[in-house]
């Protein structure tokens, strides 16, 4: 960035976070977005990340410049994505780990959106 | 694992927060002498060197850059990326100057990577060579920000510049091949800001996934020109609606950004997203800032790196509590009901436009001298430029520090 302007790029990191999260709210309240169907098989996308942060207890996606901060239903989900197990079995694990039966649409609806940010791709 | 699944994760209340929010509940963290508790410093800007093969005429390193031109070594680098990254930063970006001038990039890169940052170079391509490119990726580098500038003196040949056209497609090509994701910034000011068009259909061609149209801010050597640089309203109109035309037809190829300037603004950003809030910029000699231009601001000298750790000066330090929060703020920002919103503004502006650091950023239209902005935006609308020949763009070169910083 020789020559540009971090604050300038600063100001762009954050509009593409609203933007994230603009589309967030869009496509929460629309119906639209489908759940993922219990065949599928995800994994956290290029150029997202996923780490556990332990001075933030919580687990984040990175990507180019930019980081957003999971909650717990979210990150424990996306830490079972691994482009190896369907979602069926990831909703699977997920009820053992939380002791709580019946996550199945919850957790499908989530990975739907996941897929619409481009966070998770499909196998 | 008891504590249930959680929120519904298809409530929307409960979907990640941004940027932003990412410091709430950081729990475990000292408190600093104000009784205050920040986040840690989420994002750590390494400007390695203020070397430069360039001398764009609005750069933002310091005027006086050649004063500070002792570099940290190889080893205090990797002290700062070690100590930073124990308090919680996440992303690194790695910048300038040209980064690509210090050799050992590979290897500050390489130990960023291993300690878990995101690591990000933010380069203007030179240098970038495919050797250098196979060695960075081995080290774990996560993506490149590619810059235009044009490589010669006349601002004016920016985009018809072949070799410069050149040197970003064969760079392109190097970032491509490596899977890096593909960030393009581009700054834009008044001299090419009629040719966005232009700029759009190159980030296509060169296969970018992200273009950042950065609008020239004001600040070190683009204040130096802003006369030259300021563009006018009907300008910075005309080419939001040519990237939101790009956005409808490509947008899903592309991500268009484009970062409305702030003198065209009615309210202020939100600086660096809250002075010693998120941000931790490392100055070559290792003096740790705010924010990459704070250091022109009056007051005691922020602490060097040199002397103290990334603990002490983020939590301790005079110079990181100063503007942090709204404890400082005078009127009208002190019963503001939109503080939280932007803080205030940038503490860099306020200082070079009113000669107060505490001062409203003046690009608020509640700022009593919101004026002074007026002022110098009516000059661009009135096409009232600088004749080059009684005063022509400064570009930024070692000389022409010295001479600004008077140790000619």
């Amino acid at each position: 960035m020789s020559g540009s302007d971090p604050r300038a790029d600063e100001a762009a990191g954050t509009a593409r976070e609203s933007a994230t999260v603009q589309s967030d709210s869009a496509a929460a309240g629309a119906p639209a977005v489908a759940p993922l169907s219990a065949d599928a098989i995800p994994s956290v996308a290029r150029p997202y990340r996923l780490q556990f942060e332990e001075a933030q207890d919580a687990w984040v996606l990175l990507y180019p410049e930019g980081m957003i901060k999971l909650n717990r239903s979210a990150g424990e989900t996306l830490a079972r994505c691994d482009g190896e197990r369907r979602v069926g079995e990831i909703v699977t694990l997920l009820e053992e780990a939380f002791g709580q039966p019946g996550l199945g649409a919850d957790v499908r609806g989530f990975l739907g959106l996941a897929l619409a940010q481009r966070w998770i791709e499909l196998r | 694992m008891s504590a249930g699944y959680g929120a519904p994760p298809s409530d929307p209340g409960a979907l990640p927060g941004p940027l932003a929010d990412a410091t709430a509940g950081s729990t475990a963290l000292p408190r600093t002498r104000t009784g205050e508790r920040p986040g840690p410093p989420l994002w750590l800007l390494a400007e390695l060197t203020y070397r430069c093969p360039l001398h764009c005429a609005f750069c933002y390193n310091p005027v006086d850059f050649a004063r500070h031109e002792d570099e940290l070594d190889t080893d205090g680098w990797l002290r700062v990326l070690r100590e930073a990254r124990a308090l919680g930063s996440v992303q690194c970006g790695f910048s300038g100057g040209e980064p690509m001038l210090r050799d050992d990039l590979e290897t500050l890169v390489g130990e960023a990577h291993r300690l878990g940052y995101y690591t990000n170079l933010l380069t203007s391509g030179v240098g970038l060579t495919e050797a250098r490119a196979d060695a960075l990726r081995e080290a774990g580098l996560d993506h490149v920000q590619l810059s235009f500038q044009d490589s010669t003196r006349e601002a004016n040949d920016f985009l018809s510049h072949t070799r410069t056209f050149d040197l970003k497609r064969r760079v392109a090509e190097i970032i491509k091949a490596r899977e890096w994701p593909m960030v393009l910034n581009c700054v834009i000011h008044r001299l090419n800001i009629d040719y966005v068009d232009r700029i759009i259909e190159m980030a296509l061609e060169l296969g970018a996934e992200y273009l950042e149209l950065a609008n020239t801010q004001f600040y070190s050597w683009a204040e130096v020109n802003r006369a030259h640089l300021m563009p006018s309203r009907d300008q910075v109109r005309a080419a939001e609606a040519t990237a939101n035309r790009y956005r409808e037809r490509h947008g899903e190829r592309l991500r268009i950004i484009f970062v409305v300037p702030d003198y065209h603004a009615t309210r202020p950003k939100k600086c660096m997203n809250g002075w010693g809030n998120v941000f931790l910029t490392v100055a070559p000699d290792g003096t740790a800032l705010p924010c990459h231009t704070a250091r022109m601001l009056p007051g005691a000298a922020f602490p060097s790196l040199r002397e103290h750790s990334v603990e002490s000066v983020w939590y301790d330090s005079e110079g990181f509590s100063r503007f942090r929060g709204t404890a400082w703020m005078q009127e009208p920002c002190r019963s503001c009901p939109e503080q939280a919103d932007d803080l205030g503004g940038c503490r860099c502006q306020a200082f070079m436009l009113t000669g107060d650091a505490r001062a409203a950023d003046p690009v608020c239209t509640k700022s009593p001298m919101r004026d002074r902005v007026d002022a110098i935006v009516a000059r661009a609308e009135r096409g009232d430029i600088p004749d080059p020949s009684a005063q022509p763009l400064v570009f930024r070169d070692p000389v022409a520090s010295r001479r600004l910083a008077g140790t000619d």
